[in-house]
Order: C-alpha cells, then structure tokens, then sequence
C-alpha cells in the first residue's frame, strides 16, 4: 500500500519554470534518483528535511514555496 | 527502475531458482531414504555458495547491461546510474526488518525441533529455509514498494 503522505509540492509547477527542466536533471543537482523525484511530485515519498531543502535551493525559492502541509481540519 | 530495484530482482530470482533447484535434489529423496541417510550436507553448502556467486556475477551482468542501456538511450551515464538515494535506503530498511521477524519466526521453529532433539536434516534444514524465507519476504516487500509507492 503506498505510503500516504499529506505533503504537497509543486516541483512539477517550478521544473517548467525553470526552463522546463528535467526531472534527471533535477535528480542530479540533489543526488536523488529520476525514480524518486517521481515519488516525491506524485506525493507518493516524503522525502527527507535536508533533501526538501535541496530542493528548494536548486529553484532559488524558499521551502514553503517548494512543498505544503494541509490546515489540520478542526 | 532504479539500480537497488534491479539489484533485489537479481536477489530474488537468484534465491528462487537456486533454493528451488535445492528442494527439488534433495526433498526428491524424502519418500526414498530415513531422513538421518539423506546426505544433504554437500547440496546445502553448494547452494548457500551458489546463491553468494550467482548473486554477486548477476548483479555485475545487469550493472553493465544497465550502463550500455543507459549510454545508448541516453537515459543516463555509467556514473549515475548505479546511484542509491535515501528512499532506496528507506525501503531497504522496512525490506529488512520485515525480512528480520519472518526469519526470526522460523528460527523458533527451530530451536524447537533442537529441543525436540529431532534429526539434524530437519535442524539444518529449518536454518536454511529461515534465511531463504527471510530473503524472498525482505525482495517482495523492498519490490511492492518500489512499485506501490513509499
């Protein structure tokens, strides 16, 4: 069963604005697999406090811009 | 698929065809001899070193498969593609710890055909069968998932 994770992001969104970059490419800059950057836009991996920071850095935009966490509902 | 994929694929098919190929030679001879005649000791050790050895020229046959595949195709180089990760590492981790329960679950099995003082065919057989076990269980839970999502 996949791992259910909460964690949204919008590296998709940000690759294309990056020159359409590749997901190998950014798989490169942050030492991941092409795999794993997959998991982690299709919010099947919650990838790791210092890899999410890599990859923010990769876009120049802080972390909150590169992934979210849903309001807890009341 | 990543290059750790590949890697438990060439595990578990090793595994499967070597401790297959065991069970056929020597449970053959079950219905045939008492259990204390079955010499299984000279079968049992050439499988543990086969499985060590097909493993180890399996995993080299699919890396430089892989490496041409990747030049060729363009899909990456022979340097990144034997790259390992931290989710390759996470589900490396849940694989063995599952693997670890499982095994452990036999070797109780075990210890109790010791206590039993049953033949040592059973004992050395029940070891094996913890190891093979543990390994298949740790493939299929580090391939369901790669597939199924971590």
């Amino acid at each position: 069963m996949a791992k259910p994770t909460r964690v949204t992001n919008e590296i998709r969104a940000l690759r294309f604005s990056a020159g359409e970059m590749t997901q190998a490419e950014l798989a490169d800059r942050v030492g991941l697999t092409r795999q794993t950057i997959i998991a982690i836009e299709q919010g099947r991996y919650s990838p790791s406090l210092e890899v999410a920071f890599k990859i923010a850095r990769v876009f120049g935009v802080p972390l909150e811009r590169v992934f979210g966490y849903p309001e807890e509902a009341p | 698929m990543t290059y750790e994929e590949k890697v438990t694929w060439v595990s578990a098919v090793v595994t499967l065809i070597v401790a297959g190929r065991y069970a056929w030679i020597v449970g053959g001879r079950l219905g045939e001899l008492p259990v204390e005649a079955i010499a299984y000791q000279r079968p049992l050790l050439f499988a543990i070193g086969a499985m060590i050895v097909l493993t180890i020229v399996g995993t080299i046959a699919m890396s430089i498969a892989t490496a041409i595949r990747g030049e060729i195709s363009g899909d990456g180089s022979a340097d990144d593609l034997d790259r390992k990760d931290e989710r390759d590492a996470d589900i490396e981790a849940r694989g063995d710890r599952v693997a670890f329960y499982v095994s452990s679950a036999f070797m109780v099995g075990v210890l109790a055909l010791a206590m039993l003082e049953q033949p040592y065919f059973w004992i050395a057989n029940g070891v094996f069968a913890a190891f093979v076990v543990g390994s298949l269980v740790s493939s299929s839970v580090k391939l369901v998932a790669y597939r199924r999502g971590f």
